[in-house]
């Protein structure tokens, strides 16, 4: 074999390659614009005007951005009240939820006591109860405490969590014994180790935990819609379904409005990625 | 010596029934001492799960009068009128198309995606965050970007029907098209959910897996049929569960889609509860609740049913 063929068979070989690279990436990239096409024609639907947004055939690129839509979104519609409902909402739910769910799984990872089993099975059950099943029953007890259209409806029934308390218990049973010990020489009561010793071994679990429970009550709607009616109590999701009748001609206002409700959300996730990954794979993975 | 053994046979028992007592005592402060931690959490699930549930089997058993309050005691008549009721059989059945349209559906994506985005290549982590990306959108931003994509106006799906040579449908307010409109949204809104499930499911399979059957000289499709499925069916399993216990609860976008509509085209179960209970004038409670028991059982019975059928099925390592 001469030089030459190998020359030549080793630039066929690269050719190869590269063309196997280059299909890849188009069918990453034709993929990848399809999934994202809503989330992009949104964005350029927020930024057109009133007349270019009825434009026939649709406009596919903002030529002429009105940024001002935003600014109208914000004067016509409460967003920053609703989203300050969501925010506090899914706050004191995640606050909530963190402490309830870390005292339980530590009363099932690190005590004896008759009945543990027992208890655990009820916790779980609670999974197997859809929230739309009790939502009649839920409504009347809220409105014979007098909780409509406030915080405490909003939140106090999703103040614990079985799928919570389940994996942060399957995480403290991997904390050594030997801790518990050594601690309880030191004169650590249980609270104390717990707070000072179990928790922070726990913090990418509690972090995962946070951001998915966060995310889960901001994007709640049907209880939202049921004990809300006042307008300065509406979570973010209530407030921008009720854009849903408008004329086609504010079309772009309304979608600018959606573009402010998903930033935050947005944010959050690109920052927090990896804990939420950690979250949504957490109940997959140890099945 | 007998005398003694006597005595010892008098006291056994007796220390026994104290050591036993003691015990009880002991079990019964540690059962306490727990409670403290566990305490929280009981009194949520007490008053917003376990005691619903209850109230909600009891309501199915009392007539609603036209101001929400309890009416007559009918026992299981308002049970069997509401379960064999015309309206009830549509609810379930537009419920099944419902799953039927967005779980295999969805699962089918969102593995594509996660096998594209699995390549070891340079910027792969971008496409991974594309393809995620709509996790960031809630129900409701979900619902009126594809409002707007589904609208015979201006919407931009609409246009590319009519260029396909369709006629100028609007698919919302078609009965027969409503329900895959409002499915297609489903699906993608939760693409980015299951992606990044089945990403991280195919992410455990170990290297040294693929590569042995490479030695074995198996390749491409036998590689994904013998290797990836196998090792990649818990995970599967699990977001095909869930998807479809997902899909039985759905209503936000069909609140904001449809209104349940067009003639009750779009009409799930959920939906079909929340009018009865507070979409219409009178509230019918009773009604409802007769519904939400059968979501329940509905529910319940296909968690079990799946996890029996596909649990043969599926392979764990």
């Amino acid at each position: 074999m001469d030089v030459a063929t190998t020359a030549k068979r080793r630039g066929v070989e690269r050719y190869r390659r590269w063309a196997g690279y280059a299909l890849r990436y188009a069918v990453l990239i034709v993929v990848g614009g399809i999934v994202v096409f809503p989330i992009y024609m949104t964005v350029v639907n927020s930024l057109l005007s009133s007349t270019t947004i009825i434009a026939w055939p649709p406009e596919l690129f903002p030529f002429d951005p009105q940024w001002g839509n935003f600014k109208k979104a914000l004067d016509e519609v409460p967003l920053m009240r609703y989203m300050l409902n969501s925010l506090i909402m899914a706050g004191v739910i995640v606050i909530g939820q963190l402490v309830t769910s870390a005292l339980a799984a530590y009363a099932f990872a690190f005590l004896r006591f008759p009945g543990r089993t027992f208890l655990f099975i009820l916790f779980l059950s609670t999974l197997m109860v859809p929230w739309e099943v009790s939502i009649v029953p839920n409504f009347q007890t809220i409105q014979r405490l007098g909780w409509l259209d406030s915080y405490q409806a909003l939140t106090v029934p999703f103040l614990a969590t079985g799928l919570g308390t389940f994996l942060l218990r399957q995480h403290f049973l991997t904390i050594p014994q030997e801790l518990r010990d050594a601690a309880a020489i030191d004169g650590y009561g249980h609270i104390r180790f717990l707070i000072f010793v179990v928790l922070p071994l726990s913090r990418a679990i509690l972090a995962a935990l946070a951001v998915f429970g966060f995310l889960q009550a901001w994007n709640q709607y049907l209880w939202p819609l049921l004990v809300t009616n006042e307008d300065n109590m509406r979570t973010v999701q209530i407030g921008l379904a009720a854009l849903r009748g408008r004329e086609v001609d504010t079309f772009n206002i309304t979608m600018a409005a959606t573009v402010i409700s998903a930033l935050p959300i947005l944010i959050m996730l690109v920052l927090f990625q990896r804990q939420l990954v950690r979250g949504l794979t957490a109940g997959a993975l140890k099945g | 010596m007998d005398a003694t053994d006597a005595t010892a046979n008098q006291r056994l028992p007796l220390i026994a029934v104290a050591r036993r007592q003691l015990q009880r005592l002991r079990g019964v402060n540690r059962l306490g001492f727990a409670l403290i931690f566990l305490i929280p959490s009981l009194v949520i699930f007490g008053a917003f799960v376990f005691y619903p549930l209850l109230k909600a089997v009891y309501l199915g058993f009392y007539e609603t009068d036209n101001f929400g309050n309890q009416g007559d005691f009918v026992g299981l008549d308002q049970y069997r009128t509401v379960l064999t009721s015309e309206s009830f059989r549509h609810s379930l059945w537009i419920t099944f198309l419902f799953a039927l349209y967005t779980v295999p559906p969805g699962i089918l994506l969102g593995l594509a995606l996660a096998l594209l985005a699995n390549q070891k290549l340079p910027g792969i982590s971008i496409f991974r965050l594309m393809f995620s990306s709509t996790v960031a959108t809630s129900v409701a931003v979900a619902s009126l970007m594809w409002l707007t994509l589904l609208n015979p106006n201006v919407g931009l799906l609409t246009y590319f029907l009519v260029e396909a040579g369709l006629p100028r449908l609007d698919l919302l307010n078609d009965p027969d098209w409503a329900l895959p409109a409002v499915s297609a949204t489903t699906v993608w809104m939760s693409l980015g959910l299951a992606f990044i499930v089945i990403l991280a499911g195919l992410q455990t399979i170990p290297d040294e897996l693929y590569e042995s059957a490479r030695v074995e000289g198996a390749s491409g499709w036998r590689l994904f049929w013998h290797v990836t499925l196998p090792m990649l069916s818990p995970t599967l399993f699990f977001v095909s569960v869930v998807g479809t216990i997902f899909a039985f609860q759905s209503f936000g976008q069909i609140h904001i889609l449809t209104r349940g509509g067009p003639l009750d085209a779009t009409e799930v179960i959920v939906y079909s509860i929340w009018e009865d209970a507070f979409g219409k004038g009178t509230p019918a409670y009773g009604v409802a609740s007769v519904q939400a028991v059968a979501l329940f059982v509905l529910v319940l019975g296909l968690t079990v049913f799946q996890i029996r059928f596909l649990e043969r099925r599926v392979f764990y390592q």
